[in-house]
């Protein structure tokens, strides 16, 4: 008895298909196997593209600025080097840090444990939207408030300020960063602590805290990594500072790199733009290094946590 | 004893609230009589009265009028199919159901006499004299020493502390295995040392009940006879509520057991307690035909 004089079930109608037919792609199968290949060509291509993109820019700041390095650019003042600068940016940075870390771990152990759904959501969003606020939005508000001089306080610029605005960029990076290290911590660690008649707030010291170390340091050390390179902010609130000295006093402008390389590179100094090139190369090596070192380490405090 | 609730050692005769100006707080329960001592001369003694306890889970009822009475020192057992409410009712001894969004109770249950769902009761305080043990072993990823010592230290019992730890892991029958590492990573032992582990951790701050949900069901065979001869080693010294699928367990462990099933009262199942016996009089002469059906495997 041949194949196709078998029955094929209800109906009795025959198969669309020959079961004994080579099992290769025809006709309209072989037309959607082509589409998906090109779909998958062109989402590699996509991928690759943005790899180029940072590939080209570190490659041009490299072979620009690499010259000017030397250790007098890195330790000296204007006109030889960029020190005043380097502090400056550590200092802003610093003092954003100390006021973003502590706030944005607090906003998201609220939205881990204690926030109710809605809550949660809301201030979930309103982190997200922080996050995509223009710089130069957060620059001009600060500036209205803090430094403008016919504005409500009217302190002028100074380098704190610089802090405080570079802190409201990254509240929400730490929030909704610390957030997902939070999440990553089972329930069930919480719950063995609530069972054993411990308060809250000492689960929370005692247990999360420590379990969420790594992933909360990693976080932070991305959103410094960002901050750094904030120059809309700065150039209305610590853009009218010294360059020929290095200072540490946050309650004046401080020069920061963001700054200078938009300075130098408005000078009409051929000097100036190789400079500005070498301190752009300083500044985009701190944030790779920054990122890599950050996402080792949450992939070590990911399985610190999992095993 | 004008210290803060937390820092007390239990005394079970106490109220669990806060001492009220009212002086209505302290109520024993019916039938019951403490000594000046505070100790309970009248046998056998309820440590848990539930009475027409029913839970919802939003608009969802779980459970419906449950009358239970869990006696002092004596391994009580929870069983029944899934869905039946028993673990709902486990865990609403000790308020970890508060957490569970929609979570709502009627009736009352009374621990040594105090409503658990009183309006001036401390969940903390609660679970801190009515631990738990969870199905899934839970430890936390510290140090062996430091998982037990974890709760004495954050309830301020920092006194003699390595003797507390040492006691617990005994009590535990855990000490042999882990006394040479007690620095390493709880997370290193095996499943049923890591749920034994988590009962030394329970007991190392003395409650007075423990609460076991299914502690054995992710354990091989012998692990889950070790944490057995554990129940009866720690029997008498506090009260167990266990819950467990597995029936044999139920009847090589428990003084008494409860069977819980879904009944179809209305048109939806809810759970509910069917009987409440001696354990050999649940699995040798069961009064209702329901549980003789579950008992013998004969369940749908």
């Amino acid at each position: 008895m041949s194949r196709e004089a078998q029955p094929v079930g209800a109906g009795d109608r025959p198969r669309a298909y020959d079961p004994a037919a080579p099992l290769t792609a025809t006709g309209n199968l072989r037309r959607r196997q082509i589409f998906s290949k090109l779909t998958e060509f062109a989402a590699t291509g996509a991928a690759f593209a943005a790899i180029a993109v940072l590939v080209i820019v570190v490659y041009t700041v490299i072979a620009r600025g690499a010259g000017a390095i030397s250790w007098d650019f890195i330790t000296k003042s204007a006109p030889e080097g960029v020190a005043p600068a380097l502090v400056g940016s550590a200092i802003i940075v610093g003092i954003g840090t100390l006021i973003a870390a502590p706030i944005g771990v607090l906003i998201a152990l609220y939205l881990t444990q204690y926030a109710g759904g809605r809550a949660a959501g809301f201030v979930s969003m309103t982190m997200d939207v922080m996050n995509g606020l223009p710089a130069i939005i957060v620059g001009v508000f600060v500036f209205t408030f803090l430094v403008d001089t016919n504005g409500t306080v009217g302190l002028g610029q100074a380098g704190w300020i610089g802090g405080v605005a570079l802190s409201i960029i990254m509240v929400p990076l730490i929030a909704r960063g610390t957030q997902g290290v939070l999440r990553l911590i089972p329930k069930s660690q919480s719950e063995a602590a609530d069972a054993l008649g411990v308060a809250r707030w000492r689960t929370v010291l005692s247990v999360i805290l420590p379990s969420a170390l790594g992933g909360i340091l990693t976080v932070t050390i991305l959103s410094i990594a960002r901050a750094a390179g904030e120059t809309a902010p700065l150039l209305l609130i610590s853009s009218n500072a010294s360059v020929d000295q290095v200072s540490i006093n946050p309650f004046e402008a401080m020069a920061n790199g963001p700054v200078r390389i938009y300075q130098l590179s408005e000078e009409a100094n051929p000097a100036g733009f190789s400079e500005a090139w070498g301190l752009s190369l300083l500044f985009i090596s701190f944030i790779l290094f920054a990122s890599l070192g950050a996402r080792a380490m949450v992939a070590r405090s990911k399985r610190k946590i999992s095993s | 004893m004008n210290l803060p609730p937390s820092r007390v050692r239990i005394r079970v005769d106490q109220p669990i609230a806060p001492p009220s100006t009212n002086g209505n707080a302290i109520l024993g329960a019916p039938g019951m009589t403490a000594t000046a001592e505070g100790h309970w001369d009248v046998a056998p003694e309820v440590v848990f009265d539930s009475r027409d306890v029913s839970v919802f889970y939003g608009a969802k009822q779980a459970l419906t009028g449950v009358n239970l009475g869990i006696r002092r020192g004596e391994i009580t057992a929870l069983i029944g199919p899934s869905g039946c409410g028993k673990t709902t009712f486990l865990r609403s001894l000790n308020r970890m159901n508060d957490s569970v969004p929609g979570f709502r109770i009627e009736g009352e249950i009374l621990y040594h006499g105090h409503d658990i769902y009183g309006g001036n009761v401390d969940q903390v305080e609660v679970r801190r004299r009515i631990g738990m043990v969870f199905q899934k072993p839970n430890p936390f990823p510290k140090s062996i020493y430091d998982n037990v010592a974890w709760a004495p230290r954050n309830l301020g019992l920092r006194s003699g502390l390595a003797e507390r730890v040492e006691k617990a892991l005994r009590g535990a029958a855990l000490w042999d295995e882990v006394k040479d590492r007690l620095k390493d990573s709880a997370l290193g032992l095996s499943g049923g040392q890591q749920q034994r582990l988590c009962i030394a951790r329970a007991i190392a701050i003395e409650p007075d009940v423990l609460l076991l949900d299914e502690p054995a069901s992710a354990l091989d065979p012998i692990a889950t006879g070790a944490i057995e001869d554990l129940m009866h080693s720690l029997k008498g010294r506090f009260t167990i509520v266990i819950v467990t699928h597995n029936m044999q367990q139920a009847a090589r462990v428990a003084d008494r057991t409860a069977f819980f099933s879904l009944e179809t009262g209305g048109e939806k199942p809810i759970g509910s307690l069917i009987e409440f016996d001696d354990t050999e009089r649940i699995f040798g002469s069961p009064r209702d035909p329901r549980t003789r059906d579950y008992v013998t495997g004969r369940f749908g």
